[in-house]
């Protein structure tokens, strides 16, 4: 990939970072820099489509610490979840043997495991040896009778943000218009329902929360033609042109196909989310206005009426145990609004967000929903983060994975809110789900038991004293 | 001997393979106050940090160079150097670990260079030892890269001497990648029990044994070997090499200081543990405890009770070459057979591993070969469970990754004590999962009349309670049968 590619999938118009200084463009620093590369990024973009071959061309680091590491589902195939890599040897690095090695692994693909469509995922040894993996990846599809589409997301040419940006620009160039969705089938229309097509950007089906809120799109009468990617076919994604709205799900790392299936197809986009009473029902309120269909407005309103009620009696005794719990969140970009929002609706108090991802527009709305003595931390360093944990007198820290073992290590309930984890708090029904985990941490036994010193004077002497 | 198959595909599929950079930085994860940085592109170090604190359920120190593209392509140099700078002006380690990636050694970095550059520039970080180490992905594997670590720690910190035995008690351990904290823990005592100082390199069993500490968090390792001992190695008695993938490194360790050495691929079944221990009792000089014998004793009594489970077991297994070679002999000495053997990269010690064959490959290469061969239980990492489910047999985890179960990377393996308990859990998963019993068959002479409702008419007879009988009647006679009759006969 080009520079000025790189520099191009950087700027996207559609986001409201772009105009401030963008921390995802800076050089990152050697010796103090954490987070994933583009590969990286690409790869959670891409991975969740399940009926796909996912092949990481280069060397084993790449697939070999990142395969079968993920908590998105899928519905049926599973093939997504089997590890492929092209893992090269020193052999074929020397002597160029990378792209002959590819293109008979995309074969072995399609005879063993029948994809329906194969990825491949450049990375850093095989871009610098300058394989045309593009070229590759025409010439298999032409032999193998399926679609082979190159991802070209070499670790190097940056952030874990600009792969997820490569993902969908892969997307948008290469599989989206390329079929027409199928015919709603007679058994699912109903009377007085008008079905519409929607798509959903950014949504991965973690640990299979996009389950809990799926059947209220259904009874609304809201087809959905693609999770782009949680439980996502290949065909679905290449309809998506199709679809008469489309939500942008929690994060703005793929805002580019948002804003050029808009462009190019007009369809209408907002952002939204699925955490929290409040943001869910917003996201339906939104699909209902774009749409612009007065029977799904009102029976929007009425599942919504429904919902919140039901919710709201099932969460009343988790909000006893909640209530006025101070939070300390860590977590960057727009996610962090969605689960304020839903920690409100808890009762719970949230005293103090990391902001080092945040531009100043983000920061005025910090102050909007969290009040004016609401701290923002730019240091996410785990000292600085305990620091703050003590000083306002935190009870929980929410942040992703990697800081949970510093949380622990201090001996401190923890939250975790990233990919890798193991529970869903998507909709009305994950925000049970949700105020389970919290209460389950912030009220366990064992923080008192941890927190004891040792009942018995120190012995000076390390170890065991040997005799003579 | 067990013949070599090469690796014969273009496609890797469910890859067995954890990297070398990963190896090299486990062990440098093992020395006190260290951290490791790689040299490469900031996933390499996310990617890596990831696999071990899922592994260990530990905060990990990990740093990287973060090689852009403008790096990348115009030169990394500086990314060493202000990176070395960076981590010792941050964090004040004890030892900075330099393992370089792929990306760096396709793009020719000179490493060691790099570090006689940074001490030039950055005279005032004289003090911290850097160990730079080539540990490409695209050759190797973890444990090569471990190994590649370990030798290369040896060689910044040990200096030539001949001051054999001035340390009277002391005693080096050189411990490879397949024993866990567990082991380690266990070596080190096994050997306190013979009056010795254990001095082991790395230590995983002091810095990743999981121990909560009155200190919130650090950001570099907490426990381990402590960098000063390093340098005392030449002055012990003796060092016991564990593993054969460091015989190199340990082979320079006795070229520089002279220190005997005794050496031993495996820690596990009787043989093995049993020259262990008679080489402590002749280091020492010191008779075995009774402890230790009643230890042997008990491992012993286990043999016995399990070889009706394991006799002729056919078991596939998938790891890197010492932990393969380590379990094969284990379950050979037990009357198994060796069904599948796969590792991922080629080693010395794999014509050795007791199979007949032992393929270069990958996880779907074992799948194919437990299938075709019939194997009861497979033995490796957590990658190998849907390969188990596929195959219907269950899973020994053992290895790098094990994600998804609780306290898999301390687990004790080596030793009378940790065999022991290797063979308790490969009996008892054989046993849960089942041999074959002949299929029920009604001879065509047989006259009987419907099983359950015969027996629930003696139920009732004894006085069963009624709401049983009533659920015999919801349920179908014939389901309910077989409990009925186990209280009636």
């Amino acid at each position: 990939m080009q520079a000025k590619d790189i520099a191009e999938l950087l700027n996207e118009p559609a986001c409201e970072h772009n105009t401030k200084s963008k921390s995802g463009c800076a050089r990152p620093k050697p010796g103090a820099t954490a987070g994933g590369c583009s590969f990286d990024g690409a790869q959670i973009a891409l991975l969740p489509i399940a009926d796909v071959a996912h092949i990481v061309h280069g060397p084993i680091a790449c697939a070999g610490s990142s395969w079968d590491n993920r908590g998105t589902r899928s519905s049926g195939p599973t093939l997504y979840r089997i590890g492929m890599t092209t893992d090269l040897t020193e052999q074929d690095v020397i002597m160029g043997r990378g792209e002959k090695r590819l293109f008979h692994a995309i074969k072995q693909a399609v005879d063993s495991y029948s994809p329906k469509a194969v990825f491949v995922y450049n990375t850093c040894v095989p871009a610098l040896t300058g394989d045309d993996i593009g070229a590759v990846c025409k010439a298999a599809a032409e032999k193998c009778g399926v679609p082979v589409v190159p991802v070209d997301c070499a670790g190097f040419y940056g952030t874990k943000n600009l792969g997820n940006r490569i993902a969908g620009e892969t997307m948008f160039k290469y599989v989206v218009g390329t079929a027409e969705p199928l015919p709603v089938p007679a058994s699912a229309q109903r009377p007085g329902i008008t079905v519409h097509d929607v798509n959903l950007i950014g949504e991965y089906n973690i640990a299979g929360e996009f389950w809990n809120v799926l059947p209220l799109f259904d009874e609304l009468g809201l087809r959905i033609l693609c999770t782009l990617s949680g439980d996502a076919r290949f065909h679905d994604v290449q309809t998506m042109h199709r679809a008469q709205a489309n939500m942008v799900v929690c994060a703005k790392a793929l805002l580019n196909v948002a804003r050029k299936l808009q462009t190019d197809y007009k369809i209408p986009f907002f952002e939204g989310s699925f955490y929290g009473v409040t943001d869910t029902s917003m996201a339906f309120r939104d699909f209902a206005k774009l749409l612009n269909d007065p029977s799904l407005t009102v029976r929007t309103e009425a599942l919504i009426a429904r919902e919140e009620a039901k919710i709201n009696l099932a969460l009343d005794p988790w909000r006893e145990k909640l209530r006025g719990k101070r939070v300390l969140l860590n977590t960057g970009g727009v996610k962090s609004w969605s689960i304020v929002s839903a920690l409100q609706d808890l009762g719970m108090e949230v005293v103090a967000t990391g902001t080092s991802k945040s531009t100043e527009e983000d920061k005025a709305r910090i102050r909007e929903l969290m009040g004016e003595d609401a701290k923002m931390i730019s240091d996410g360093s785990p000292k600085a983060l305990m620091g703050v944990f003590r000083e306002y007198k935190a009870d929980i820290l929410i942040a992703g994975g990697r800081n949970m073992y510093v949380a622990l290590k201090a001996k401190i309930p923890f939250l975790d809110i990233n990919q890798e984890r193991e529970f869903g708090y998507e909709g009305y029904s994950g925000m049970i789900e949700l105020a389970r985990q919290l209460a389950l941490t912030l009220q366990s036994p064992v923080w008192q038991s941890v927190r004891k010193p040792v009942p018995w004077t120190r012995s000076s002497v390390l170890g065991v004293e040997l005799g003579v | 001997m067990a013949e070599i198959l090469k690796r014969n595909k273009a496609l890797a599929v469910n890859p067995l393979k954890a990297s070398q950079p990963l190896g090299a930085s486990l062990a440098f994860l093992g020395i006190n106050k260290a951290i490791p940085m790689l040299h490469g592109s900031q996933g390499c170090s996310a990617f890596g940090k990831v696999f071990f604190v899922r592994h260990f359920r530990e905060p990990i120190p990990l740093q990287t160079t973060a090689m852009d593209q403008v790096s990348t392509v115009m030169n990394a140099d500086e990314n060493v150097i202000e990176g070395l700078r960076a981590v010792c002006e941050k964090s004040n380690p004890a030892l900075i670990g330099l393992p370089t990636t792929g990306l760096a050694e396709t793009q020719g970095t000179d490493i060691k260079r790099l570090v006689k550059d940074f001490y030039a520039k950055y005279p005032e970080y004289a003090h911290i030892p850097v160990v730079a180490v080539n540990t490409p992905d695209f050759t190797g594997c973890l444990e090569s890269g471990y190994a590649l670590a370990v030798k290369s720690t040896l060689e910044v910190l040990v200096q030539p001497g001949n001051k054999v035995g001035k340390r009277k008690k002391q005693v080096n351990v050189l411990a490879a990648s397949f024993l866990t904290p567990g082991d380690i823990e266990h070596i080190k005592e096994l050997i306190e029990a013979f009056g010795l100082r254990p001095l082991a390199l790395p230590d995983i069993g002091d810095s990743l044994d999981g121990h909560l500490t009155e200190t919130d968090s650090s950001p570099v390792t907490v426990g381990g070997t402590p960098v000063g001992d390093i340098s005392t190695m030449g002055e012990s008695i003796a060092t016991l090499v564990l593993g054969n993938s460091l015989f190199d490194a340990a082979d320079f360790l006795k070229t520089q200081t002279g220190v005997p050495d005794y050496r031993f691929d495996s820690l596990m079944g009787l043989d093995a543990v049993d020259s262990f221990v008679m080489t402590l009792a002749q280091i020492s000089g010191k008779p075995v405890p009774e402890k230790i014998e009643r230890q042997r004793a008990q491992l012993q009594d286990a043999m016995v009770d399990c070889h009706f489970m394991l006799g002729f077991a056919r078991i596939a297994m998938a790891a890197d070459a010492d932990l393969l070679y380590g379990f094969s002999r284990l379950v050979t000495e037990m009357g198994c057979e060796v069904v599948a053997a796969v590792t991922p990269a080629r080693a010395n010690i794999l014509q050795s591993v007791f199979a007949t064959q032992v393929s270069i490959g990958d996880l779907e290469d074992m799948e194919i070969a437990a299938k075709k061969n019939g194997a009861q239980l497979v033995i490796s990492n957590s990658h190998a469970v849907e390969t188990a489910r596929r195959l219907g047999v269950p899973l020994l985890r053992a290895g790098f990754p094990q994600y998804d179960l609780l306290g898999g990377y301390q687990r004790l393996w080596v030793g009378y004590r940790g065999t022991r308990q290797t063979l308790f859990d490969l009996a008892n998963m054989l046993v849960e999962h089942g041999h074959h019993e002949p299929e029920p068959y009604v001879s065509i002479y047989a006259q009987r009349t419907g099983v359950g409702r015969d027996l629930s008419r003696h139920a009732g007879e004894v006085g069963m309670n009624p709401g049983l009988r009533n659920c015999n009647h919801l349920t179908g006679d014939g389901l309910a049968a077989p409990a009925a009759s186990q209280t009636t006969h």
